[in-house]
């Protein structure tokens, strides 16, 4: 018997069922990495992913999931499985190098120059 | 939307402490260090077993109350009284399916298949929040749903957001900018009733007291009988003991249902001005270990819609998918 409250559930007897279902390994497609861009000019970034069955899908699929609210101007998908990363294990490879200081602007001390140069040339 | 504050686990703690000993010591502490000082945890790092199993339950049941939750608002949509309400409540329950898709995400990147989270889910494996397990009987019922339930809901992820793991933080902070504009839209609607005419009081008010009980349960059995360990809380998997969770939320909500003339069906509901904790009267948690069993009013309900969706989307998923797109292994990166 039905006895749901739900209007649809009791047209499309929805609650009849007692049969066990799955679904297989797969069957929700592939998953793309999603990458949002704010507004022009600014850079894409990544936001999530969806499960999509191609590309042109997974694009429409983005725009509902974050491009629904606050701004956007542009999205893009890639496939997760073409992605290429580092290990997170291999950060500390990252780490700056205190002897590598000719690399940053702070490396280079003009101004005591310049104020030596000038003591001196009084 | 709802991350039910209690997550169902009938096998904690004797499978933690089995698997606790198979852990790497030194990775283990160097894992701990990372959490204790603030640091995130990313999918490709090294994580405890039982780190991993307890996220990957947290987080899609997480997801299964999102999806299951939009039946009882969605069921509405149809009925809504008026054009704004109902462009309202059709965006509010987009956003709980899209945030169910947030969460199976950050959950896949755990290692576990969107599939197999929706067979658990088909199969009564996975549990979802309790709460859904109760029918909206009314449009007042709608209303108390988004307001307070989605109130509560909030206090929960607001404090899960600030937990350990990356994917999930980050499904969170997206979750709780929505769910900013499903409060608000729900306050709304309630105090639309709770300021109508007296027969529309008289609905606001029958639906608060049916829903006041399942709202105390929604965070779960008091902290003294719960069954989380210490050890989830260092992991920062749970972010706020159930007790502090629930009275903040009393804390914020009763006093704003009490401005607009409402009662609440618990005669020893009020703040002890000593203590400055809310005190009230237990819910019956008998009948809440019954629900979650199964044996609530919907569950059955609930269940088999999701059953006919899934088995009656069937052939435009297989028509969509051409096989030579189709990947062995299809799990996000982050």
């Amino acid at each position: 018997m039905n006895e749901s409250l739900d209007p649809r559930v009791n047209r499309l007897r929805l609650n009849n069922s007692d049969g066990s279902f799955s679904i297989e390994e797969g069957e929700n497609w592939n998953v793309f990495e999603v990458f949002h861009q704010e507004k022009r000019g600014a850079h894409h970034e990544h936001v999530g992913c969806v499960h999509a069955p191609d590309a042109n899908l997974a694009l429409i699929f983005a725009k509902e999931q974050f491009g629904r609210r606050k701004k956007c101007v542009n999205l893009w998908v890639v496939r997760s499985a073409d992605i290429l990363a580092f290990d997170l294990e291999d950060e500390d490879m990252f780490a700056n190098n205190p002897d590598k200081t000719y690399r940053d602007a702070s490396g280079f001390k003009v101004m005591e120059k310049i104020n030596k140069f000038k003591a001196q040339s009084k | 939307m709802y991350g039910g504050g209690y997550i169902y686990d009938d096998s904690g703690r004797s499978r933690q402490q089995e698997e606790q000993l198979q852990d790497d010591p030194v990775k283990l502490a160097a894992f701990e260090a990372r959490i204790a000082g603030g640091e995130k945890i990313e999918p490709g790092d090294w994580m405890p077993a039982e780190y991993r199993r307890q996220l990957i339950r947290l987080i899609e049941q997480h997801a299964h109350s999102e999806i299951i939750g939009a039946l009882p608002e969605g069921t509405w949509i149809t009925r809504a009284p008026g054009f704004k309400r109902k462009l309202a409540l059709i965006a509010k329950v987009q956003d709980e399916i899209g945030h169910g898709q947030l969460l199976y995400n950050a959950a896949e990147t755990l290692g576990k298949s969107r599939e197999a989270m929706i067979n658990d889910l088909l199969s009564g494996k996975s549990k979802y929040s309790n709460v859904f397990n109760y029918p909206a009987e009314t449009w007042a019922d709608v209303t108390v749903i988004g307001f307070l339930i989605d109130a509560a809901a909030i206090v929960n992820q607001v404090a899960n957001a600030k937990g350990s793991y990356g994917p999930y933080c980050r499904a969170l902070e997206r979750i709780c900018y929505e769910e900013s504009f499903h409060l608000k839209q729900g306050h709304d609607a309630f105090i639309e009733l709770a300021t109508g005419t007296p027969a529309q009081k008289a609905m606001l008010q029958d639906a608060l007291n049916r829903w006041w009980q399942p709202i105390m349960h929604f965070f779960g059995p008091p902290d003294k009988v719960s069954a989380h360990s210490e050890k989830l809380m260092q992991w920062k998997v749970k972010m706020a003991s159930n007790d502090d969770m629930r009275n903040q939320f009393l804390e914020a909500y009763v006093p704003k249902i009490w401005e607009l003339g409402l009662t609440l069906p618990d005669p020893l509901l009020k703040k002890n001005a000593d203590t400055g904790k809310w005190e009230f009267s237990d819910p019956d948690w008998d009948l809440f270990f019954e629900v979650i069993k199964g044996n609530g009013p919907c569950n059955k309900e609930r269940l088999n819609v999701r059953k006919w969706a899934e088995e009656h989307g069937r052939w435009i998923r297989k028509a969509l998918m051409r096989e030579e797109e189709r990947e062995r292994t299809a799990l996000p990166v982050a």
